[in-house]
C-alpha cells in the first residue's frame, strides 16, 4: 500500500503529548476563551481513525458546551449513504477542524438515501444543511449489465443520472443546500479483463460513463464533485475495496482510507468556504534544485535533465509552474545571499522557474518566519493562505511553531517524492475555476520583489532551544579526514580565508603539535547533521594562535554554532597558555557573508588593507563568548601542557 | 509471542479504542462488560488489533470471537 496517501504523510506525526493536549483542550470548555485554534492545531497531525474519533468527541463537547470555535468556520454537512458511515462521521468532524471548519455532521439512519432526499420533512431536509454529501457507492445505483448492447447501456446510464437528478431535486426543493456528488469507484473485479473497459454494458463501462456524465454535469449545474473514483484509482482499487469489511459491516471502502477520505471531504468543504490556500513559498537549496547554490555554484547544483536528482527537483519546479498557471502565487524564502540565490534563475539553462514567475523573492540570512510574514503582508494575503515547501526539517519546525497558520508539508527523504507529496496534500483544492484564476498570479506583478524586513517574528530563540542540540568537538583524526578535506575544498560562503588543503596537508595538521585543529559536529532533535565546521589554528612566534582556517556549513547558520566554536577554542587556548587569537578575513567573490564574523564574535579589528582583507584580535584571558543552549561534547584531545614561546 | 506480552499490548489497544484507561483486559471480558462495545466498536477493535499485531483475521475467525480469551488464542496462533 502506498503509505503517502493512506497515512497522510504530508502531515507531521502526532506528538507524544497528544493525549494530554487533547485532555487539556477538553477541560478548557467554554470558560477558557476560544479552543478553536488549539483544536485546529491538534487536527493538524496525521491521525488514525481512533485519534480522529477522540478529537471529534472533544470538538463536539466544546460545541455542546456553547464554546465559540472561532476561527473555525461553521458548516453543516448532511451525509447520505447506502453504506455504514458511522466511523466516517467523527473522522469528518476532526478533519474539518484541520481545514478551519467547525463541521456539524447530520447523519440519518442507515441506507435511507432516497427517503431522506425526497421527503420534505426528513431529518436531513429539516436540518437545513449547508451541503448534502451523496456518499453512495456503485452498489446503490440501478446498474444492469447489458453486455455488448450499447443502446441498453446508454439507457442504463440515463437511468442512473435520472435517479441522481431526482435525489438532487428532492434536496433542492426542500433546502438550499449545495449538493456534493461522488464519482463511483468501480469494483476491482472484471469479467472479461481488458474488454470490460471497451465493451458497452459491462460494469466498468457503465461506471465510466456515469462518472463522465457526473463530471460534465458538475461544471454546468453548480453542484460540487468529489472524485472518489480518482481517489480510489490513486491508492489502488484493490486496496480501496475491502470485501471482508463490506460483508461484515457494510463499510463502503477499506478503513485504512477513511482518514484520507475524510480529509478530502474536509478539503472540499473548506474550498466551498473559500479557505483553499493561495500562495506557495519555496525554499531553494535542495528543494527547487539539488545542492546548495552558495557552495556548489551554477555548475554544481543539480537541475539537469538526465540526472535523477535533477529530475526530481525539476518536477517540483514543474508543479509550481502548473499551480501558478491556475492562479497560485509563487514566492521564494531562501537562506542565501540575494544575488547568489537569483543566479540560477537568471543564468542556468535548465531552470524552468524564472524570476518573472516569482512575486516576492526573499533571499537573506534572517529567519524564515520573519520572511514569510513579510511575504504575506506584501501579497496582502493571510498566513492561512500560505504553503511553505522546505526540505529542511529544522526550518519546517520553526515555521510551524512560530506561524501555525502556514501549511508546511512534511517531506520524505527522497526528493523524487517531493512533488507528489505537495500535490497529495491538496492545499489548493478548488471547487470552481474561472478565467480570472488564470490571470491571478500576474496581478501580483511578478517582478521577484524584495521586501525589507521590519517586524521580527518572536520565538526564534525559544524554538532553537527546543531542538535539543548537541555539539561535538574533536581534533582532526584519520576517521574525519575525508570529510574535513571535503569541507575545506567546497566551502565558499562561510569561509574566512578560503585556504584549500589536500589530504596530505590535512594529515600534517593532524600530527603537528603546534597546530590546533577542530572538527565540529552538530546533532539535533531531527538527527545528525554530521560535520559542519572546521577550524585550524597555528602557533606563531608570539605565543598566539593565528586562525588559519575557519569554515562552517551554511545549513547551521543562525544557531550560534560559531559562538560555541569560539568558546571551545578559548578553552583550549587557555589551557595551552595562549595569550591571543588572531583572525583574518580574506574577501572572495563568495564569502561576503562573513565580513563581520569576527566583529560579531567580539574581536577587535587591528588592520585593513586596500583589498578589503581585515585582521582581528581577541585577548584570551578577558574573552567572554556568548553561549547557546546546547550540550557540549569535547573528546579526543590530548592534555596540553605547553608554555608559550 | 508470550501470553503476557499479548495481554499487555491488547490492554493498550483496548485503552485506545474505548478511550478508557481503566479497562482491565481479562480472558472473560466480553462486550456485555464494557460500555460502548457495540458492533461498530467491535469492528474498530478488530481492525486496531490487526494493526497492532500486524496480522489479519478471516471472516470466520472474527465471527467466532465471544470473549477476550478467544481473541488471545487467535493472536497466539498467528504471532
Amino acid at each position: 500500500m502506498n503509505s503517502l496517501y493512506g497515512e497522510l504523510q504530508w502531515l507531521p506525526r502526532a506528538p507524544k503529548d497528544f493525549a494530554e493536549r487533547l485532555k487539556a483542550a477538553s477541560g478548557a470548555g467554554a470558560a477558557n476563551g476560544s479552543p478553536g485554534r488549539e483544536l485546529q492545531a491538534l487536527a493538524n497531525y496525521a491521525l488514525d481513525l481512533n485519534r480522529l474519533m477522540k478529537l471529534a468527541k472533544v470538538i463536539e463537547k466544546a460545541r455542546a458546551g456553547g464554546a465559540d470555535l472561532h476561527p473555525l468556520v461553521p458548516f453543516r454537512l448532511a451525509v447520505l449513504s447506502n453504506a455504514t458511515v458511522d466511523l466516517l462521521t467523527p473522522a469528518l468532524l476532526a478533519s474539518g477542524a484541520r481545514h478551519g471548519i467547525a463541521l456539524e455532521v447530520v447523519q440519518p439512519s442507515y441506507d435511507q438515501v432516497a427517503q431522506e432526499a425526497l421527503t420534505p420533512d426528513s431529518k436531513v431536509n429539516s436540518s437545513k444543511p449547508d451541503a448534502v454529501l451523496f456518499a453512495i457507492d456503485f452498489r446503490a445505483l440501478p446498474l444492469r449489465l447489458s453486455l455488448g448492447d450499447a443502446e441498453t447501456a446508454a439507457a442504463t446510464v440515463e437511468g442512473v443520472m435520472g435517479y441522481l437528478q431526482a435525489l438532487r431535486n428532492g434536496v433542492k426543493a426542500n433546502s438550499s443546500a449545495l449538493c456534493i456528488f461522488q464519482t463511483f469507484a468501480p469494483p476491482a473485479e472484471t469479467i472479461f479483463g481488458s474488454l470490460d473497459r471497451a465493451l458497452p454494458g459491462t460494469m466498468r463501462f457503465l461506471i465510466d460513463a456515469v462518472n463522465r456524465a457526473l463530471a460534465e454535469n458538475a461544471l454546468q449545474s453548480g453542484d460540487v464533485l468529489l472524485d472518489v473514483a480518482g481517489l480510489a484509482e490513486t491508492v489502488g482499487l484493490a486496496d480501496w475495496h475491502n470485501p471482508l469489511l463490506w460483508n461484515m459491516a457494510k463499510f463502503p471502502f477499506s478503513d485504512q482510507f477513511m482518514p484520507l477520505y475524510a480529509d478530502h471531504v474536509a478539503r472540499t468543504v473548506a474550498a466551498i468556504r473559500g479557505k483553499s490556500r493561495k500562495a506557495l513559498i519555496l525554499d531553494l537549496d535542495n528543494t527547487v534544485w539539488g545542492g546548495v547554490i552558495g557552495d556548489d555554484g551554477l555548475e554544481g547544483i543539480k537541475i539537469a535533465q538526465g540526472d535523477a536528482t535533477g529530475e526530481a527537483h525539476l518536477a517540483v519546479q514543474r508543479l509550481a509552474l502548473d499551480l501558478r498557471q491556475r492562479g497560485v502565487v509563487l514566492a521564494v524564502s531562501s537562506k542565501n545571499t540575494d544575488e547568489v540565490a537569483r543566479t540560477p534563475f537568471e543564468k542556468h539553462p535548465e531552470m524552468l522557474l524564472k524570476l518573472d514567475h516569482i512575486a516576492v523573492f526573499q533571499a537573506n540570512w534572517n529567519d524564515k518566519a520573519t520572511n514569510i510574514q513579510a511575504i504575506a503582508e506584501e501579497l496582502s494575503l493571510g498566513l492561512d493562505a500560505m504553503v511553505f515547501l522546505d526540505d529542511n526539517p529544522v526550518e519546517r519546525g520553526l515555521v510551524r511553531q512560530l506561524l501555525p497558520q502556514v501549511a508546511v508539508p512534511e517531506l520524505p527523504e527522497d526528493p523524487a517524492y517531493y512533488a507528489r507529496t505537495l500535490a497529495a496534500a491538496g492545499y489548493f483544492e478548488s471547487v470552481a475555476f474561472a478565467a480570472e484564476d488564470l490571470k491571478r498570479a500576474g496581478f501580483y506583478q511578478d517582478n521577484a520583489k524584495r521586501v525589507t524586513l521590519r517586524n521580527r517574528a518572536g520565538g526564534v530563540e525559544a524554538y532553537l532551544a527546543s531542538l535539543d542540540m548537541t555539539i561535538t568537538f574533536q581534533p582532526f583524526d584519520a576517521t574525519g579526514r575525508a570529510r574535513i578535506v571535503q569541507l575545506i575544498n567546497k566551502s565558499n560562503q562561510y569561509n574566512l580565508t578560503t585556504r584549500r588543503y589536500a589530504d596530505p596537508e590535512v594529515e600534517e595538521a593532524e600530527n603537528d603539535p603546534e597546530v590546533f585543529t577542530l572538527q565540529v559536529r552538530l546533532a539535533d532533535i531531527f538527527g545528525d547533521n554530521g560535520m559542519i565546521s572546521v577550524v585550524i589554528c597555528r602557533l606563531n612566534g608570539q605565543g598566539e594562535w593565528e586562525i588559519d582556517t575557519w569554515l562552517m556549513s551554511c545549513r547551521v547558520l543562525g544557531r550560534k554554532v560559531e559562538h560555541m566554536v569560539l568558546g571551545e577554542m578559548l578553552r583550549h587556548a587557555r589551557s595551552a597558555g595562549i595569550r591571543r587569537l588572531i583572525g583574518t578575513y580574506k574577501p572572495t567573490e563568495r564569502n561576503k557573508l562573513v565580513i563581520d564574523h569576527y566583529e560579531k564574535l567580539g574581536f577587535k579589528k587591528v588592520a585593513e588593507d586596500a583589498t578589503g582583507m581585515t585582521r582581528w584580535e581577541m585577548d584570551v584571558e578577558s574573552a567572554n563568548p556568548h553561549e547557546a543552549p546546547m550540550k557540549v561534547v569535547s573528546t579526543g584531545f590530548a592534555v596540553q601542557e605547553r608554555s608559550p614561546a | 509471542m508470550e501470553e503476557a506480552q499479548i495481554y499487555a499490548r491488547l490492554g493498550e489497544v483496548f485503552h485506545d479504542v474505548f478511550d478508557d484507561d481503566s479497562i482491565r483486559v481479562a480472558p472473560d471480558l466480553s462486550a456485555k462488560d464494557v460500555d460502548g462495545w457495540d458492533s461498530l466498536t467491535h469492528i474498530r477493535l478488530i481492525l486496531t488489533v490487526e494493526k497492532a499485531f500486524k496480522i489479519r483475521f478471516s471472516t470466520a475467525e472474527v465471527g467466532k470471537l465471544q470473549k477476550v480469551g478467544d481473541l488471545v488464542e487467535l493472536i497466539k496462533s498467528r504471532v
